[in-house]
């Protein structure tokens, strides 16, 4: 198939919505429907145009926004391998966290956003903490994973060449969770950006996150349209350029190393 | 430089020490007096004798189940029996044990992210050895192994008898002196298996090497080894033990149809059929 009729029919998916949405805003037909002011109802062709005219703010709030995704994003990405590789590595650290690692996850970041503003204040800090907690849970769960999902006739086949723990570990265990540290990284990098809006909102005076709630107090709806829209991309582009980064490292069929 | 330059000379190959990434590594010998093992409540393994002199190729046959990869096990120094004594080159210690035994296991475990020559060199590179040199010294052996060409690939695009030669190149380069080969060819069909029985003999004729090749094969053993024992169903103990007068047949279709084969084979299969009951 060619890449022309591969992305033909999601394209027209999108494009027929926009068209309807387009349509129904400029009628009015959504503001009657939920007896609202015309001007609450934004039509694509406004987002358009709020992208373009505020285009200068926007921008700067994207930067101030994607500067905290990705530190807060590789913090997350670093620790979480070096907390796999020590919870793969030792049996009573992994039976003494992983309970806790779990139960960290049950926490809801918009509950503890609040709380990292009342500590840290409203400066950087507390945003990339926030951002690095979302994406430390999938990071490390699916390492680990990977870690302990190696064939164990794989290690044997290590130990009676000669290897030692840590050969064993860069030589065969590594590799071979890769394939589930990206797709834990995939997920990471879908809710970093999430948890980038929630930690603005709990406080901050800049970014993309804070700029939907100064919009909306100020009903700029086709702004707040612009701001998400923005959101929406940046979570895509980083998501595929982890992708593009996995099909480079990852060259291999990855199906046959792990025990089935 | 200095290794591989010894390792030309015959006389060098005979003095070949283990550990020192020497793919012509002198036999040793194995020495297996009385051992015994269980697992739980299970008994796999009554009570075996067995001994291969230096540079001798042993098959052990019996039937599916009975321990005989938990013999090689045993061998390797993977695990300890729970009584007798295993003997690798006259060392009694699991750990020395496990330094002149290289084990080929059942499934070829190639890494698929390496080369065939990064996979076939994994066990110097495991020694320290650095990337050019232990590429250097496993590419030496592609032509004589008949993969000649297949060093950039990588194992998912190999045919199942090449990754058992690539597997096979991988436990020759630990450069030990004892080779534990686990029904190496048990996953290919009928006619790879043969082709790579011939395969073998050739290799292993002109080597050194201590063998020990399990299989369930028995036409596969009479013909790779100098020697057979045939193992009886679990707890395993010794059925027969068979002296191979003319070792090492030149062509396997002559060998495996000649009349002497024939009685051989015969007496295997008997001792296997009575060792099962």
């Amino acid at each position: 198939m060619t890449v022309a009729r591969r992305y033909l029919a999601p394209v027209a998916v999108i494009v027929l919505l926009l068209g309807l949405w387009e349509v129904a805003a400029q009628w009015d037909w959504i503001a009657n429907a939920l007896n609202l002011q015309d001007f609450l109802v934004p039509a694509p062709s406004d987002i358009a145009t709020s992208l373009w005219e505020d285009r200068s703010l926007l921008l700067d709030d994207t930067w101030v926004t994607l500067r905290e995704v990705l530190l807060g994003f590789l913090c997350a990405l670093a620790a979480g391998l070096a907390f796999a590789i020590v919870l793969h590595l030792s049996d009573t650290l992994r039976r003494a966290f992983y309970p806790l690692l779990v139960a960290s996850q049950t926490i809801p970041p918009v509950a503890i956003a609040p709380i990292l503003v009342v500590w840290f204040g409203f400066g950087l800090g507390p945003k990339v903490l926030l951002i690095a907690l979302v994406c430390f849970f999938p990071v490390t769960v699916n390492t680990l994973d990977g870690l302990r999902s190696v064939d164990p006739q794989l290690i044997t086949m290590m130990r009676t060449l000669g290897a030692s723990r840590g050969q064993i570990l860069g030589r065969v265990e590594l590799p071979s969770a890769l394939p589930f540290f990206f797709s834990g990284t995939k997920i990471a990098i879908a809710v970093a950006v999430i948890g980038a809006v929630f930690a603005e909102w709990a406080g901050a005076s800049s970014g993309l996150g804070h700029q939907i709630l100064i919009a909306s107090s100020n009903l700029l709806t086709a702004r707040m349209f612009a701001a998400i829209t923005l959101l929406s991309v940046m979570a895509i582009v980083l998501f595929a350029l982890v992708s593009l980064i996995e099909r480079r490292v990852i060259t291999w069929d990855s199906r046959g190393v792990t025990r089935a | 430089m200095l290794t591989r330059l010894r390792e030309g000379t015959p006389d060098a190959a005979r003095e070949g020490r283990a550990g020192e990434g020497s793919a012509n590594a002198a036999g040793a010998t194995v020495r297996i007096e009385a051992v015994a093992q269980s697992f739980g409540d299970l008994r796999a393994i009554e009570r075996i004798d067995l001994e291969a002199d230096a540079g001798e190729v042993v098959g052990l046959v019996g039937p599916s189940g009975c321990g005989k990869t938990t013999l090689l096990e045993l061998m390797a120094g993977l695990r300890e029996p729970d009584s007798g004594t295993i003997a690798v080159g006259e060392r009694t210690e699991p750990s020395e044990r496990l330094d002149r035994c290289a084990y080929m296991p059942q499934r070829d475990l190639l890494l698929p992210w390496l080369s065939a020559l990064d996979n076939a060199a994994l066990a110097l590179r495991v020694a320290g050895t650095p990337r050019r040199e232990a590429r250097d010294r496993a590419g030496e052996h592609f032509e004589r192994l008949g993969l000649a060409g297949f060093e950039a690939v990588r194992p998912d695009e190999l045919s199942g008898g090449m990754r058992q030669r690539v597997a096979f190149l991988r436990t020759l380069m630990a450069g030990r002196p004892v080779l534990l080969l686990d029904e190496p060819f048990a996953s290919l069909d009928a006619i790879t298996r043969a082709e790579m029985q011939s395969w073998l003999a050739g290799v292993l004729g002109p080597d050194r090497h201590t063998v020990l090749l399990v299989t369930h094969d028995v036409e596969e053993a009479l013909y790779l080894s100098d020697r057979v024992v045939v193992l009886s169903s679990r707890p395993a103990m010794v059925a027969d033990r068979i002296e191979i007068p003319a070792p090492r047949w030149a062509d396997r279709a002559g060998a495996v149809t000649s009349p002497q084969f024939a009685e051989l084979k015969q007496r295997a299969l008997r001792s296997l059929a009575e060792g099962s009951r």
